[in-house]
């Protein structure tokens, strides 16, 4: 690919002034970071306005605003899912978000698997959570890590450099970008992903705003871009008799990514750092302004088609490289001139850099309460784990790396794909324990396996590069997220075990949280 | 658990939350084209709507609840 040096200039100049920018403010503030909570959680400490930019930066990451163009670009209407599912996860948050806080609070919980332990008493059924959670991660973690492989790839960086001493390096910058990572926050923890989350969300709005202006005015207006789409793809296909369509799959889309989300740990991480539950209350009404932005970027989908970039011979190699993935980068070539371009794709590699943070942290702290100090060395000290928790995100990110550089991108895809399968079978320990007990730990141990065979399964069927499963039921096709039809299963399962042990058992269980904790 | 938990009464003021699960998971409402808006179909600027009728849904629940924790 061709490089275009004014581009990669501003991209180097803005990277270097934000990430180092953050760098200095986080160390401006004397806190201990040798506390867990202190590093992990930011001292849950956060205002209304710091939770909105790093929660925002949590949900919409850099393979979003790649990715999701990109389904709208490959599939059509269906790719626009995302929109409604960002929209309708904010009066759930609102609902159970503040309850988790609020107890995690009153009882120094750092991970949904800590009230899971607290709440069930049972710590396999935590290590279980936990697990799932990492599991689920680390690829989103090296997604966000072949996003930014992309934006290099577009800039035209070249990806191997001869080093004096050491030979041919492949994939030198990425490496810088990790190491950037790794360092930031290693060193400053939640706080620097805050800092950084500000920059990143205010030139990701400058160039929204500048693409959802500059690019169909170019073209002569929305009806234009639309006009230039096969007109087949812009609505849901009816299903044929006796099939339930693809309108009920994308209902089934929204709802299993909806209840997905919440139970990623960087979310958790994000929401439990905030200072109050009215903090969390507010933003559910002040986030939806993201999801809004979202469906700008979506639309850049049908931008991409009608300019049919996939035709033209100077992005080609792009697209044999990343596939659909490299529609918006090569858009923004297509559209803006380089300067611009450059400050669109330091929005992007920045806005890697936050979440893929906050998700290594995120794992860090569950390994640390939940493994490290639950399995292996139960009266470790406060330093102990705050530095447990910090080398093992840094050994998240390595899985990554390695993950992006050793096997083809197309695993990470797949097994984020399967991770938000899996991700969903905690729902019923943490998202309704919340609300009720009457869950007995077994049955949610045997039902949160039964989910994820069969949702492994059905993934599986899908050779791993769909997560949309027709189900046969009474000769009726049902076309189900794979997510969604194997949590319903797990739902099966723990109410009929429940039914059965707490009929069974005669000893009292113990929950160590109490009715008030919840309201805060 | 110590303390008896105080009844909870469903409150009507709730249902507000329900409103844009109903307009949202039913798609045969707005899996059309016209009326465009900007050039934009239907289908597209109906769901982009909702973000921001969703914060208008939660805000009396969140005034509600304001109000009965003083």
């Amino acid at each position: 690919m061709t490089a275009h040096p004014q581009a990669i200039l501003v991209f180097l100049g803005l990277v270097v002034v934000v990430t180092g920018g953050g760098f200095v403010a986080s160390r401006l503030r004397t806190v201990d970071l040798s506390q867990l909570h202190e590093w992990g959680l930011a001292g849950r400490s956060f205002g209304t306005l710091v939770t909105w930019f790093l929660i925002g930066g949590d949900l919409y990451t850099a393979y979003t605003f790649l990715a999701v163009p990109a389904l709208v670009f490959g599939t059509g209407a269906t790719g626009f899912f995302a929109v409604p599912f960002s929209i309708l996860e904010f009066p759930l948050l609102f609902i159970a978000l503040p309850r988790l806080w609020s107890v995690a609070r009153r009882r120094g919980y750092v991970t949904a698997a800590d009230f899971v332990r607290g709440r069930f008493g049972s710590r396999h059924l935590a290590l279980v959570v936990a697990l799932t959670g990492m599991v689920a991660t680390v690829p989103y973690i090296a997604l966000q890590l072949l996003g930014m492989q992309m934006v290099f790839a577009a800039l035209g960086i070249r990806s191997e450099w001869a080093l004096p001493g050491v030979g041919v390096v492949p994939n030198v910058p990425l490496l810088a970008a990790f190491i950037v990572l790794a360092v930031y926050t290693y060193a400053s923890g939640l706080r620097g992903s805050a800092l950084i989350a500000v920059a990143k969300d205010l030139l990701i709005y400058v160039t929204v705003l500048a693409a959802v202006i500059v690019i169909p005015a170019s073209m002569g207006g929305y009806a234009k871009v639309f006009a230039g789409v096969d007109s087949g793809g812009l609505l849901l296909a009816h299903g044929a008799a006796g099939n339930a369509g693809p309108g009920f799959a994308y209902v089934s889309l929204i709802l299993g990514s909806l209840l997905a989300m919440f139970m990623y740990p960087h979310i958790v991480t994000g929401m439990l750092s905030a200072r109050s539950g009215d903090v969390i209350r507010r933003n559910a009404m002040l986030l939806p302004a993201y999801s809004f932005a979202l469906a700008l970027i979506a639309l850049l989908g049908y931008m991409a088609v009608s300019a049919q970039v996939k035709s033209m011979p100077e992005y080609a190699a792009g697209f044999r490289a990343f596939g659909n993935n490299f529609a918006v980068p090569a858009l923004f070539l297509h559209a803006f001139p380089p300067w611009f371009a450059g400050v669109a794709f330091a929005a992007i590699a920045i806005g890697a850099l936050v979440p893929a943070a906050i998700m290594a942290i995120a794992c860090g702290n569950l390994f640390t309460r939940n493994v490290f100090k639950e399995f292996i060395a139960p009266d470790c000290s406060a330093a102990l784990e705050s530095r447990v928790a910090k080398i093992v995100s840094l050994c998240m990110k390595l899985g990554a790396l390695l993950f992006v550089m050793e096997l083809q991108s197309s695993y990470a895809i797949q097994l984020q794909l399967l991770g938000g399968i899996w991700i969903c079978q905690t729902v019923p320990a943490v998202l309704i324990g919340l609300y009720t007990r009457f869950f007995h730990p077994n049955a949610l141990l045997i039902g949160w396996a039964v989910g994820m065979l069969s949702g492994t399964w059905m993934a599986a069927q899908l050779d791993f590069r769909a997560s949309v499963y027709a189900l046969k039921l009474f000769g009726y096709t049902v076309p189900c997220y794979a997510a969604l039809s194997a949590l319903a299963l797990n739902l099966a399962v723990c109410v009929a075990l429940s039914l059965l042990c707490n009929a069974w058992s005669t000893g009292p269980r113990i929950d160590e949280t109490l009715a008030e904790d919840y309201s805060g | 658990m110590s303390a008896l938990p105080t009844p909870r009464r469903f409150k009507p003021v709730y249902l507000c939350l329900a409103v844009p699960y109903a307009a949202l998971l039913c798609v045969p409402l707005y899996d059309r084209l016209r009326p465009a808006l900007f050039g934009i179909p239907f289908f597209y600027w109906f769901q982009m709507l909702w973000s921001f009728l969703v914060p208008l849904v939660i805000l009396p629940v969140y005034l509600y609840q304001r109000r009965s924790r003083q």
